[in-house]
């Protein structure tokens, strides 16, 4: 499935990835080679095999419903840019 | 899926048909958060109930609330619904200060709980059911506060990864009452199954609605998705603003886009909130951090045999068992506490008066005062014991009603207030026969209209009541004057 220069922009958009027009192009052609170096993934017959969740037969292990963290502002504000009274402070979004 | 015809909206060249579904975000009654050990909670210090996987912190991994999945199933059951004992986790992907993984973990393609079916009842009475689609769970973003810093948003992520239930209905309403209708009843059964505490002001539960119009028997319309409606009264105008714009596009032989639209409940109107170019593009895809959730179908059942009694089945007990008429078993059905403290007070006494005091008097008190039930200053046990003065002929009606207002003062027990304030029913026939005698003796001419036109007694009997502060047992008065004055009671 190759990518056009079109495709390689609006993905780099939601990713929130700055890119140069001119690089657009070779990027595409990049992606492209990696998608059908994965793609020969098809050639394999796969009919009546259930897709594989994980490469460990465990089930998702789960926690009590009980408070053990938390409490710690200062912790979870510690690398922020900018604070503001314990918030966190980001350039102002507009609605 | 009403059975009626469906309601109408009338346009400037026809009749339109408003077709709505509904997608409920109902916080999740639990301590903890649905993927970390950090505390659920209300007005705490900003960033205060926060773990590092809340923050997204590099190398943190989410483990699963298994009291959140419980409470999940729960309300699945609850619903009616189908209970996937496989279900799967996605992320999906958006950047906002408030979301600090870059993807809110979710459930896309198989959810916890599938297809279900709610009956909800119109204002009329009249019922009609909602399709659900489905319920998943999914984690709550932080708060971004616009209004504090003029040149900055602050984010709070104290509810960053508090669990959610999205209970997504299929397009099954046609009215804005029958909206609001239905999510009374999701509120009321959420409520009774402690799975959410259904605090709309605290956004614990809210509302995205879809509308779309059509014309009566056409196929669906495009529709537009009206975000986060938090009330009763905000959903129903949303829908009424949202219709007639949408009605007024078509007519003027324009078309609907398919877009995102914000309520602003100061000005009654519904706008666009993203531009088409943005459209949002969530790239989901199974989240790697966690396993497929599986459920063990013995646990499941072990939940749905501990199932409290629902509202409908609550409501068909009360006409049954009480002999209560619909209308009050349902408004008494509706609120867990409120059908709590009518069984409570109806115990061994007449199971219809205490419903009426409880839907009456004390409701009002309650509205009045801005009480939620449980805090009512009248106890279930004071209610019960002013019903067993009434059947006792202790008080009258009237007189308990007075009763009732020195309870709600906190004046103690009704049997106490009627000693102390004097307000025992008088029904001593001697002393009532002595003050209808001297009645009838002081007023001739009163006497004689009532023996040719038995009728005007009325008279006689206000001024008993009137000689003993309203304290006189009604029937045993009548009973006397009609003795003593000849005359024939009109009803026997």
């Amino acid at each position: 499935m190759p990518l056009d220069a079109q495709t390689v922009r609006k993905v780099a958009k939601l990713a929130c990835l700055k890119i140069p027009e001119a690089r657009l192009a070779p990027l595409a052609e990049e992606l492209s080679g990696i998608l059908a170096w994965i793609e020969q993934l098809d050639e394999v017959d796969v009919t009546g095999v259930e897709p594989m969740t994980s490469a460990v037969a465990i089930r998702l292990p789960m926690r009590e419903d009980v408070v053990t963290e938390g409490g710690d502002a200062a912790a979870i504000l510690a690398n922020a840019p900018a604070r503001h009274d314990g918030f966190f402070s980001v350039p102002k979004v507009v609605e | 899926m009403s059975d009626m015809t469906p309601p109408t909206i009338e346009g400037a060249t026809g009749p339109w048909e408003v077709v709505l579904g509904l997608e409920v975000h109902a916080q999740v009654a639990s301590r903890a958060k649905l993927f970390s050990g950090a505390a659920v909670g209300f007005g705490g210090a900003p960033n205060s109930q926060v773990s590092l996987v809340d923050a997204a912190m590099p190398g943190m991994l989410p483990v699963i609330n298994r009291r959140c999945v419980e409470q999940a199933v729960i309300t699945g059951l609850g619903l009616n619904a189908k209970i996937n004992l496989w279900s799967r986790f996605d992320r999906k992907n958006y950047f906002y200060p408030d979301l600090p993984q870059g993807y809110q973990i979710s459930q896309y393609k198989d959810p916890i709980v599938g297809e279900g079916v709610l009956e909800v009842e119109r204002d009329d009475g009249s019922l009609f059911s909602v399709r659900i689609e489905r319920l998943h769970l999914e984690q709550d973003a932080g708060k971004s506060i616009h209004d504090i810093d003029p040149d900055h948003t602050l984010v709070d992520l104290n509810r960053a990864g508090t669990a959610l239930m999205e209970i997504v209905s299929y397009p099954d309403m046609r009215s804005s009452e029958e909206a609001a209708a239905y999510v009374r009843k999701l509120r009321s059964i959420l409520r009774y199954l402690g799975t959410c505490d259904g605090d709309l002001e605290k956004g614990n539960l809210r509302a995205d609605v879809n509308v779309s119009v059509r014309r009566p028997g056409e196929p669906y319309g495009t529709r537009c998705e009206i975000k986060n409606v938090n009330s009763y009264r905000y959903i129903q105008q949303a829908i009424e603003f949202e219709a007639r714009r949408q009605i007024a596009i078509l007519e003027d032989g324009g078309t609907i886009d398919q877009e995102t639209r914000l309520f602003d409940p100061s000005k009654g109107e519904t706008r666009s909130m993203r531009s088409k170019e943005e459209a949002q593009d969530y790239r989901y895809f199974p989240d790697p951090d966690l396993l497929p959730l599986e459920l063990d179908p013995d646990w499941v059942e072990a939940i749905r045999a501990a199932l409290p009694e629902l509202p409908d089945a609550k409501r068909a007990r009360f006409v049954s068992q009480y002999g209560l008429t619909a209308y009050d078993a349902g408004v008494l059905a509706a609120d867990r506490a409120r059908a709590d403290f009518f069984e409570t007070a109806a115990a061994g006494r007449d199971a219809k008066l205490v419903a009426n005091w409880v839907t009456n008097e004390l409701a009002a008190g309650l509205t009045r005062d801005g009480l939620e039930i449980e805090a009512s200053p009248v106890s279930a046990v004071d209610i019960a014991d002013l019903v067993r003065l009434i059947e006792e002929g202790v008080i009258s009606s009237k007189i308990a009603r007075e009763v009732f207002e020195h309870m709600w003062a906190g004046e103690g027990a009704p049997s106490a207030i009627v000693e102390a304030r004097g307000l025992r029913q008088v029904s001593d026939v001697g002393a009532l026969e002595a003050l209808i005698e001297a009645l009838i003796a002081a007023n001739p001419g009163q006497a004689a209209a009532v023996r040719a036109k038995p009728q005007a007694v009325g008279w006689f009997v206000g001024q008993v009541m009137r000689e003993t502060g309203g304290k006189a047992n009604p029937g045993a008065v009548n009973q006397i004057l009609r003795a003593k004055l000849g005359v024939e009671d009109p009803a026997g």
